[in-house]
């Protein structure tokens, strides 16, 4: 029993952090499953919205106004992937990368040259529900309730004339091309889109756990990845609001994965590893799949030969 | 109505590979002209239409359409006025979105994409009537995802697809080539009566000779990115597949040497 308390309370906590890392996973799935382009930008523009959130917090002591301005910057730094990717013609995983790095050191200067910002003390925007009816509960509700309206806000984008030429183009940007359409844009609204809600996530990520730090985005890309699949394998892609609820259930889920291994005794530096590793299989599956299927018609074949 | 005048294509110039896709070519289209194009493997018909359609960026000449000059236009740009139907069915449709999500992004063509509702009502029952006239009964499977629909019944929708907003010019790039024979002969039917109602100026390349001759009102023979023959509506009737065999060997000076050509 005395184990379990601080399980129950890891795995609540771990459900708030699903809430707000859904966001991210959300932004995520825009590139890589809408638009069909992992876009590694990121690292960095996850980064960015929690520096941009934690200077406004601490600074100026407006935490929605942070809110805002992370999903801005974040739209910003999306742009710039895509005209690396449209304009330039430079492979999109290699533009991703150089805006990664880029994005490096413009966080540090966003947070005004140093590594890290502390938040202890300063009113966030949580603050105001301190002595709230539910009690602890308010805050989960507030997060659940953020993340809802995101779902249906991007599930309205997606239904939108403009939202079906932007999913289009991650199917088939042929045929988008041949109906009129400029693919160049729909990537940079794409792109846009997909790191805003990103920089969004670690804006409040950042007022969640009172402090920016510069190297908190590496591998967020991983992670990201990791919910849509783990969100897509457990919960069904069959309809739009399906596969987005999927992607942000997947997020918890991811969270609550993280916590049981902590739980078990993990060491916290091995976390990177088990992402790289679930991300690595789950990509194989459709590997693993045909070369089994293949296996199971060759033996198939074999003992029929040995029949005759 | 289109003007092809004087077109060259050069691929990779300057290098060992380097190839003349289409020679100087010219090619002039009347309204509502339903030409189908033939000859051998590399003769340029795919290269013709893909420079039309602004895939390729030509090297020397003018291309202008309904009177505009669209040399340099970009290829969406000319999308607005032409519509496609490619060789493999996979390219026409986005096969995660359902059959009226394709047909919406279809229909926006020339109007502004904004933030409206992807399909309305009125438009929904407007894909239902044109999906209905397919015959395929694909207007009670609305709402499934494209990528379930066979070939044929893709290269259909892609074809209602690329006509549902009237096109000034319709370019089918052997849209029946990857089709077993029977499909094939639906959609070439298909594709015929479409063309007719509408009166659609029409370039359709086939390498099904017999076809080429059955359809349209004009049948042009390419080699070597060159036109080397140009039958009218009265020569198209009394043609032969032997005869058109025999024209290419004499006009060409090369044996025929493609048996796809002589299939059908």
């Amino acid at each position: 029993m005395t184990t379990l308390v601080p399980l129950l309370s890891t795995l609540l906590d771990s459900l708030e952090l699903g809430l707000i890392y859904a966001i991210m996973a959300l932004g995520v799935f825009i590139s890589f499953r809408t638009l069909n382009m992992p876009d590694l930008t990121v690292d960095g523009s996850f980064t960015l919205g929690a520096a941009i959130s934690a200077v406004m917090v601490f600074n100026h002591g407006r935490p929605f106004s942070g809110l805002a301005l992370a999903f801005l910057s974040g739209c910003i730094a999306g742009v710039c992937t895509a005209l690396l990717v449209t304009k330039m013609k430079i492979q999109p995983l290699l533009s991703g990368i150089l805006m990664m790095l880029a994005l490096y050191s413009i966080n540090i200067k966003v947070m005004g040259g140093k590594p890290n910002i502390p938040l202890l003390n300063k009113t966030v925007m949580f603050s105001f529900l301190e002595g709230a009816s539910p009690g602890k509960y308010a805050r989960y509700l507030f997060l659940l309730l953020i993340l809802v309206i995101v779902i249906i806000v991007l599930f309205l984008f997606l239904k939108t004339k403009l939202g079906f030429a932007l999913r289009a183009t991650g199917d088939n940007d042929k045929m988008v091309r041949a109906l009129g359409v400029n693919t160049d844009n729909m990537i940079i609204i794409g792109l846009a889109l997909s790191n805003g809600l990103v920089a969004f996530s670690g804006a409040i990520i950042a007022q969640y756990q009172s402090f920016a730090d510069v190297s908190m985005g590496i591998g967020m890309v991983v992670i990201g990845l990791a919910s849509v699949i783990i969100g897509e394998v457990l919960f069904g892609t069959r309809t739009l609001l399906r596969r987005l609820s999927a992607v942000s259930l997947g997020s918890v889920t991811y969270r609550l994965i993280v916590a049981v291994s902590l739980w078990l005794g993990m060491p916290p530096t091995d976390l990177k590893l088990v992402s790289a590793v679930i991300v690595a299989i789950a990509l194989s599956m459709t590997a693993a799949k045909d070369k089994f299927a293949s296996l199971i018609t060759r033996r198939a074949n074999t003992v029929g030969k040995e029949g005759e | 109505m289109l003007r092809v005048e004087n077109v060259t294509k050069i691929f990779n110039r300057g290098s060992v590979n380097e190839m003349k896709a289409l020679d100087n070519i010219s090619l002039y289209l009347e309204e509502g002209e339903f030409v189908t194009v033939i000859g051998g493997n590399g003769a340029g018909k795919s290269t013709l239409l893909n420079c039309i359609a602004g895939v390729y960026e030509i090297d020397a000449g003018r291309i202008t359409l309904g009177g505009i000059d669209i040399t340099y236009a970009p290829e969406y740009k000319r999308s607005m006025y032409i519509g496609r139907v490619f060789q493999n069915p996979l390219d026409g449709t986005a096969f995660d979105m359902t059959i009226e999500e394709n047909l919406a992004i279809a229909y926006a063509k020339g109007k502004p994409r904004g933030l409206r509702p992807g399909i309305t009502r009125a438009e929904a029952a407007l894909f239902r009537e044109k999906l209905a006239l397919l015959g395929l009964g694909l207007e009670d499977r609305m709402k499934e995802k494209a990528g379930r629909l066979s070939g044929g019944q893709r290269q259909a929708l892609t074809l209602l697809m690329a006509t549902i907003t009237k096109p000034f010019l319709l370019l089918l790039d052997e849209h029946t080539a990857a089709l077993d024979p029977v499909t094939a002969k639906k959609v070439l039917e298909l594709t015929d009566r479409i063309v007719k109602e509408q009166k659609l100026s029409t370039i359709m390349v086939t390498h099904n000779m017999k076809a080429a001759l059955d359809y349209g009102t004009r049948t042009i023979m390419m080699h070597e990115g060159r036109i080397i023959m140009d039958l009218d509506s009265r020569q198209k009737k009394e043609a032969t597949v032997e005869w058109l065999i025999e024209q290419f060997s004499r006009r060409s000076g090369t044996d025929f040497d493609n048996d796809r050509m002589l299939l059908g």
